[in-house]
């Protein structure tokens, strides 16, 4: 059989793609609903968002506002990072607080070192209603998890923000379709193609600001169902644990009661992008206590509404 | 590892149900050492509490609980592989003809088909049918894993049966470049490492294959006329406008001669920015905006382009597939999405269903649940066109339903040769 004759090499590299990719998922959402906004919670993938969306609309300001879902435990290094970047950029900030939810009896509070990290999804969708949203850019990727592999990259989600994996909307080409009726919302992701390597990577290449948690330093920590945890506000050592004091980074950044640091010492962009190279543990998998409840853990709670 | 440069090469698996797509795909995926510890921890974990062995390398990529429940695909799984030079994304589409619009989603970006079928029982009508969706979506490459060679013997005459099919389909279908692999998904014969099961067999494997093929073919047309679909206008400080969107078809240079479609305006790019910084060129690929010298009321949905242009209709032959529930008749109102552009629509007349089995076509004057048929639409608006076959991003659209805002319809412009 015939082969298709060669074609002059690249001049852009896998990098340039996923990034030209994600500019025009920006702005398709952004030209097609009412009112978006970007979930940013401050970790590598929401910063990775929300530099792409400054891109998309340079040399204007971001035409949507941003939305911190504030579980009230929070690293904070982080909260220190989301502060520093809205205010760089002049973007507004809505924080909703799981507290809040809590306060007004819509949720159960867990306790003080209980996980919130369910209770969020309540929050989520309530601001969501309460703004009228109807498209919400969030930073999750598909190789993350099985459920996630499985979701377009514009989401629909009914007016009880449930997704049904079942009933996707065909997806072709780069038509994407955003329009909903009132009460319903999409949520759009245009990091779903990128891996943790390449978000590393484009970080690296882009010398991007980060919080500090994703460097190596030192900390006390303890050991606990197999993850380092960091002793402070929400996680006490129990009687039977010891704390130590070791050179760890975070590998995702989620609740403080439930990311679990890894030992290393990465310190720069380079290292750490040496050091994710040659991993043998998933980033969820080695940090991430709240996807450790079931086979299908992180499917069940994207049904119910969730990131 | 870090200052390699890679390409990217988009495929899709194809074929139909129990051939072993998913069992390939995870095979392919364990055996380059894509996946973590803790993800094959889990899959094992879950083979086990199924009773289906000790690892179903299908559980890596059916990562849906109904799927797992039911043994089968239902949508499109995404699943990434990295080597030196190369990243690949790889969508594992669902085999029943039932979830025809998630295969046809994943098919629709794909540079290449992988195509999975089970030697014994050869071309099935499903695989015909996902090879003919994917010769209609535009997809010049298959490579085809003939599949289970270990249940035959490693026959090469059960093998050699196969291929015969496959290459007379394959040149029916126009498809430029076929590679045909005897493979064992689930022993890992040539997927990976070379069989020593197939001594008569010299070709490839799966993988070479894979790192052989060109990247980037989907956006590779065959005209060279460039189009810029404006998405959003940037007002520029110190006044003036840029122009917003994804270039398709070829690069476009400042100086360019360009002309402004539907309105028809010919003028010239002064600059073209990418992210707030002025670029010389703006290739295929790149969400880049770009300033023209002449004042216009050019907005969202209007299109930039080079010689050769594009059509410039309010009526279109077109081919689709329809995934509505009910089936499509003439007279059907819904809103077409073409490039950036939205226009309600109407069905003037449907012009025949095509027959999978014989490729051909044959009198219809309506479309059922995933068929696929010729029209005739009518739109609102003056829509700017360009025949699938030379730009795949111009001569495509969806069909939406006005009270749901359901995707019912996936459609080209123009029809393919083949039929």
């Amino acid at each position: 059989m015939t082969t298709i004759p060669p074609r002059p090499p690249n001049r852009t590299d896998h990098l340039d793609l996923l990034e030209s990719h994600a500019i025009f998922i920006l702005r398709e959402v952004v030209a097609e609903c009412e009112r978006p906004v970007l979930l940013f919670s401050g970790g590598k993938d929401s910063a990775v968002l929300l530099h792409l969306a400054v891109k998309a609309f340079a040399p204007q300001q971001l035409p949507f506002p941003v939305m911190h879902i504030d579980t009230g435990q929070n690293f904070t290094e982080v909260l220190d990072f989301r502060d520093r970047t809205v205010e760089r950029i002049a973007a507004r900030l809505i924080v909703a607080k799981v507290q809040d939810t809590i306060d007004q009896g819509k949720v159960v509070d867990p306790g003080l070192l209980g996980s919130r990290n369910r209770l969020q999804t309540v929050t989520l969708l309530d601001a969501i209603n309460d703004n009228n949203f109807d498209a919400a850019f969030g930073g999750a990727r598909r190789d993350e998890d099985k459920a996630r592999a499985k979701e377009r990259i514009l989401s629909f989600r009914d007016t009880f923000g449930q997704w049904d994996p079942r009933q996707q909307r065909p997806e072709l080409w780069q038509l994407y379709q955003g329009k909903v009726n009132p009460g319903e919302h999409v949520r759009a992701f245009p990091l779903s193609d990128w891996t943790e390597l390449d978000i590393w990577q484009y970080i690296e290449r882009e010398q991007m600001d980060l919080p500090s948690i994703y460097f190596a330093h030192e900390r006390d920590v303890v050991l606990r169902d197999g993850m380092w945890l960091a002793v402070g506000p929400f996680v006490e050592a129990r009687d039977d644990e010891e704390v130590v004091r070791l050179s760890v980074r975070f590998r995702t950044v989620g609740d403080a009661n439930c990311t679990g640091a890894v030992l290393s010492s990465a310190s720069t962009l380079v290292s750490i992008i040496d050091e994710i190279t040659l991993a043998n543990v998933s980033e969820r998998g080695a940090t991430r206590g709240d996807d450790k409840f079931s086979e299908t853990a992180m499917e069940d709670r994207k049904r119910e509404g969730y990131f | 590892m870090r200052t390699a440069t890679k390409d990217l090469l988009r495929l899709a698996t194809i074929g139909s149900v129990d051939d072993g797509k998913s069992t390939l795909i995870g095979r392919l995926l364990v055996d380059t050492r894509q996946l973590f510890d803790d993800q094959l921890d889990a899959v094992a974990a879950a083979s086990e509490k199924r009773g289906v062995g000790d690892l179903d390398l299908s559980f890596v990529t059916d990562g849906l609980r109904a799927e797992r429940e039911q043994g089968i695909t239902i949508d499109v799984a995404y699943r990434y592989a990295t080597t030196p030079t190369r990243k690949f994304i790889i969508a594992d589409c669902p085999g029943h003809v039932q979830y025809t619009g998630n295969m046809a989603t994943g098919a629709s970006t794909a540079d290449l088909a992988l195509v999975v079928l089970d030697v014994a029982s050869g071309l099935k009508e499903q695989t015909r049918r996902h090879l003919c969706i994917a010769a209609l979506l535009g997809v010049r490459s298959i490579i085809v894993a003939v599949n289970k060679m270990d249940a035959v013997a490693w026959s090469e005459l059960a093998f050699q049966r196969v291929v015969d099919e496959i290459v007379t389909l394959s040149r029916r279908l126009g498809f430029q470049s076929v590679q045909i692999i005897p493979v064992s998904a689930l022993l890992g014969d040539n997927v990976v490492e070379a069989s020593g099961n197939l001594p008569w067999y010299e070709g490839p494997t799966v993988l070479d294959a894979l790192e052989g093929s060109e990247a980037g073919a989907w956006e590779h047309t065959t005209t060279k006329g460039a189009r810029l679909p404006i998405q959003w206008v940037l007002r520029q400080p110190g006044g003036g406008r840029t122009y917003a969107g994804m270039v398709c078809g070829d690069t476009l240079r400042v100086g360019d001669k360009v002309t402004l479609l539907p309105a028809d305006i010919e003028t010239t790019i002064t600059a073209i920015n990418f992210a707030g910084e002025s670029i010389e060129e703006a290739t295929v690929g790149l969400a880049a905006d770009i300033a023209l010298a002449d004042e216009t009321n050019a907005g969202r949905g209007d299109l930039i382009a080079t010689k050769p242009l594009p059509k410039v209709l309010n009526e279109i032959h077109t081919t689709i597939c329809w995934f509505g529930e009910k089936p499509l008749h003439v007279g059907r109102r819904m809103r077409m999405k073409h490039t950036t552009k939205a226009t309600p629509v109407r069905v003037k007349t449907i012009n025949g269903v095509i027959d999978i089995e014989r490729l051909d076509i044959d009198e219809s004057t309506s479309l059922a649940t995933n068929e696929i048929g010729l029209a005739t639409l009518q739109t609102a608006d003056l829509m700017v066109v360009d025949d699938y076959r030379t730009n795949r991003v111009t001569g495509s659209f969806v069909l939406i339903d006005e009270a749901t805002n359901a995707t019912v319809a996936a459609g080209m412009v123009g029809r393919a040769s083949f039929l």
